[in-house]
């Protein structure tokens, strides 16, 4: 038979569709989206695309905090006179049925009036009447048909965030002058000494002086404070012989046509201005719905529930909670602060804090952290600590992460900048000195033709143009860096750091094995029916991976809090648990996880849950291996030394047990050893090392979720082909280095004319835009090769 | 041939008044997002397309 897959969202609807309106739905939930949507008259999304659709989850109670006038003010953009208009973040965004839909949300709810999607920032921006409806009306509705915006602390108080536009209007006015000053010299170039030309050129150079002025003093203006930081610090960076070029044509240019000496280069001092703000563009940074730039704060709820004295539930702001404030944390929400557990059971996740992968159990009493995960029934929490103060937020006071890593890089541009800069001086003043001697009238001719014409334009063209190129190919492979400058990093590479857990381990469904004696139908029958009434993530596993049968109604069912589960019907019964609570002696066994199980009092085996290296792991590493050095940095006990032994290149060093302040110290060692370090890893205990290191890639299963604060975010399918991506940086530096050399070559005829004497205006107007145009097409062509060997690898 | 004179005039005028077009453009964020608009204008006017099952009123 044929899967059936869900018409909503497209997953396999198992052996029990739901059909309605002849359709089939994997769940309850996908079936209710499509009723909303069809009696709606917005079937149309179906059209547009096919099983556009999420499962909408469960979330009650999750917003009420949405109720609290204080917390919604901070929420919204604006709210005047009943309107209020918010920016919601809807990671499910993906497809044009996805912007219909939000933005036909008014349909849905006569209280909205517009909604407007920005679909590369997966945002939606909703103006609605505050009288008819509330923002927790929106939020439920969203969520409802399985569009559920994400609110975290991060969303909280954000001041409206300015967007940078200045260098779209900087390229704009460039462009702007340079179309026209090309009109406006373009006579010039052929005919001079002519009767109207003569008439008239005073006009036109004064157009085109005109024209030059908001180059020089708007648009360039970043080239002119770059070279002034520079200098001040000492620093010979690449932009100070652009500023000086830029400078020069336009001050001789000027005299040119103050004194009639000639038509000025106005031509080229606004073409070059355009031509490096187009690469400067060009490596601006694409991924505006990736954020590299996470803390805490964008995992962290905004609010949680308060119990308070007379047994209420009230939301509260997470900033404003206090030591000893009751917490109600329900199934699923996160711990925010330390806390102690007052009641309930406990079960937390810490996998995202520490890199354990099996959930803990907390009893009463016991102290619980910040950042874990609470995965069964709703618990009660007095607070330790208040959120700032808690165990694992205190990372975030180290001073990495204040540090602006990208400030004290020098690039491939910068270091040849000094080089560059020095010789065109030279070369300046030499010819300079040498025509003194010959002809005093034409030295400051000579002085500045030098510098106009060895304006490194297409140097300073080459690395943005590669590695803008390069950063977009990256992204198509699922592979998204923060900004060109990584790559660059990435190709420096000699030591690579992994975390374990969610890193080289993937989350999905460990391998499970069996170990003892062969079960009858009957037991095995009996196994899954107990199995199935526990809500353990480890009986969920097992539950999942065990054949089908049939259902066998149980005639009593006892749950042992952290020990194991009873079943019995009225023939056989059976313990599952851990290996004393089924009777039997503890038996080391690789400190695998494991669940025990015995049946009618008979110890039968037990299931060994092995972590799940994901695929190629071993080949990848071995590869690397080759001109890196590897280390493994895990948060989880040395359970796995002796597979990861086995697994990787003999003499990987494996540390285990290390704390999120241990692993960032670890990096900054080597970092002491001249060590240009990489680390792989995925959960907020790897954010310290992330940060600290020269490179910082965070693995994640699906990107739009979330990773901790990062130079790289990599897709976790694409794991294995992490050291193509190294490889490929690597070519990347080269073909900007071979591209210095071809801009290097038209700087050596360009300077033939200058010293020469002979630079006509044409000269230069000809010469820059075919050197910046030719290092474009090369880069361009030299990537997309580059590129196309990625994609067959 | 101060026709000239007016011919430059009316070129730049007509050129500043694009630029300033484009400058508008930018500030009332036509730049920011690139994509959507393109897939926007790809959907039908009219929302309203009846399934021909009876509706039921269950939600």
């Amino acid at each position: 038979m044929d899967k059936t897959s869900c018409y909503h969202c497209g997953d396999d609807c198992g052996n029990n569709p739901i059909s309605h309106n002849e359709k089939n739905f994997c769940c309850v939930g996908c079936k209710t989206v499509y009723e909303i949507f069809a009696n709606n008259d917005l079937s149309y999304y179906y059209d547009l695309q096919s099983a556009a659709g999420s499962t909408p989850k469960e979330i009650e109670g999750k917003y009420n905090f949405l109720e609290s006038a204080d917390i919604v003010e901070k929420l919204i953009e604006f709210n005047d006179n009943g309107i209020q208009i918010i920016n919601l973040y809807i990671p499910h965004i993906h497809c044009s049925s996805c912007i219909w839909i939000l933005e036909n949300l008014n349909k849905l709810n006569h209280g909205i009036t517009t909604s407007q999607v920005d679909f590369p920032k997966k945002t939606v921006r909703i103006t609605f009447n505050s009288e008819q409806t509330s923002l927790k009306d929106l939020v439920l509705l969203m969520s409802k048909i399985g569009y559920e915006p994400y609110i975290s602390l991060d969303d909280y108080n954000k001041k409206e965030k300015k967007v940078d536009r200045s260098l779209t209007y900087k390229l704009g006015v460039a462009g702007f002058a340079f179309g026209n000053v090309m009109f406006l010299s373009f006579p010039e170039y052929f005919e001079v000494g002519e009767f109207w030309l003569e008439q008239f050129k005073g006009v036109f150079r004064w157009l085109m002086f005109a024209f030059s002025l908001p180059v020089v003093f708007y648009a360039a203006q970043d080239y002119f404070v770059s070279a002034y930081k520079g200098l001040r610090s000492k620093f010979l960076n690449i932009d100070i012989p652009i500023a000086l070029g830029i400078a020069v044509l336009f001050l001789r240019s000027t005299l040119d046509i103050t004194f009639d000496w000639g038509t000025g280069f106005f031509d080229s001092l606004t073409g070059l201005v355009f031509f490096l703000l187009l690469g400067k563009f060009f490596q601006q940074k694409t991924y505006s719905y990736l954020s590299f730039e996470r803390d805490y704060k964008s995992y962290f709820p905004i609010a949680v529930t308060r119990i308070t004295k007379d047994n209420t539930e009230e939301s509260i702001q997470v900033y404003d909670l206090k030591s000893g404030d009751r917490l109600l944390i329900r199934n699923g929400e996160l711990i925010p602060v330390d806390a102690i557990l007052i009641n309930g059971n406990a079960r937390i996740d810490y996998s995202f804090v520490t890199g354990e992968s099996e959930a803990v159990d907390k009893k009463s009493g016991d102290k619980v952290y910040a950042g874990g995960r609470q995965i069964s029934s709703a618990i009660e929490i007095e607070v330790l600590k208040s959120v700032s103060q808690s165990y694992l937020t205190q990372l975030w006071s180290n001073a990495v992460f204040q540090k602006d890593k990208s400030g004290s890089f020098q690039t491939l541009t910068d270091s040849i900048g000094k080089r560059f800069t020095i010789g065109v001086l030279t070369i300046a003043f030499v010819s300079a000195f040498i025509w003194l001697i010959i002809d005093p009238s034409k030295t400051i001719n000579v002085f500045t033709a030098v510098l106009i014409i060895a304006c490194p334009c297409a140097i300073a063209l080459a690395a943005p143009f590669t590695l803008g190129n390069m950063l977009r190919i990256f992204g198509r492979h699922k592979f998204y860096l923060r900004d060109t400058q990584t790559i660059e990093q990435l190709a420096q590479i000699d030591t690579a750091i992994f975390d374990k857990t969610g890193t080289i381990t993937t989350a999905e469904k460990g391998h499970v094995y069996y170990e003892g004696l062969k079960l009858s139908e009957e037991e095995e029958s009996l196994l899954k029916n107990t199995l199935r009434s526990s809500n353990h993530p480890l009986s969920r596993k097992l539950y999942d991976i065990l054949s089908e049968h049939n259902i066998v109604p149980l005639d009593s069912y006892e749950e042992h809090l952290g020990e194991g589960i009873m079943g019995a019907t009225k023939s056989d019964k059976i313990k599952i648990g851990s290996a004393t609570f089924v009777g039997k002696p503890q038996i080391k066994n690789g400190d695998n996880t494991s669940v025990h199980f015995s049946a009618n009092d008979q110890y039968k085996g037990c299931y060994i849950f092995q972590n799940n290296y994901r695929d190629g792991v071993s080949e990848i590493f071995s590869n690397m291996a080759q001109d890196l050095e590897l280390a493994i940095l895990s948060g989880d006990n040395a359970g796995e030394e002796k597979t990861l032994n086995k697994l990787l290149p003999k003499g990987t060093p494996l540390h285990f047990n290390q704390k999120p302040e241990g692993k960032l110290q670890f990096i900054r060692t080597l970092q002491e050893q001249n060590k240009k370090v990489m680390m792989v890893g995925d959960g907020l205990n790897d954010a310290g090392a992330l940060a600290q290191s020269n490179v910082g890639i965070a693995i994640s299963e699906n990107v739009n979720v979330f990773s901790p604060a990062c130079d790289a975010i990599l897709d976790a399918k694409n794991f294995t082909s992490l050291y193509h991506y190294i490889i490929a940086s690597r070519k990347a530096i080269k073909i900007i280095k071979l591209s210095f050399i071809l801009s290097l070559l038209y700087n050596v005829i360009g300077l033939y004319f200058a010293v020469t004497g002979q630079l006509e205006p044409v000269i230069a107007a000809i010469l820059m835009p075919l050197s910046s145009i030719s290092i474009v097409l090369f880069t361009t062509i030299a990537t997309n090769i580059l590129g196309r060997k990625l994609a067959k690898q | 041939m101060s026709v000239i004179y007016l011919l430059l005039t009316l070129s730049i005028i007509v050129a500043v008044v694009f630029f300033a077009a484009f400058i508008m453009a930018i500030k009332n964020g036509q730049y920011d997002d690139s994509y959507t608009p393109s897939v926007r204008m790809l959907f039908e006017d009219e929302l309203v397309k009846k399934t021909n099952e009876e509706t039921e009123k269950d939600i």
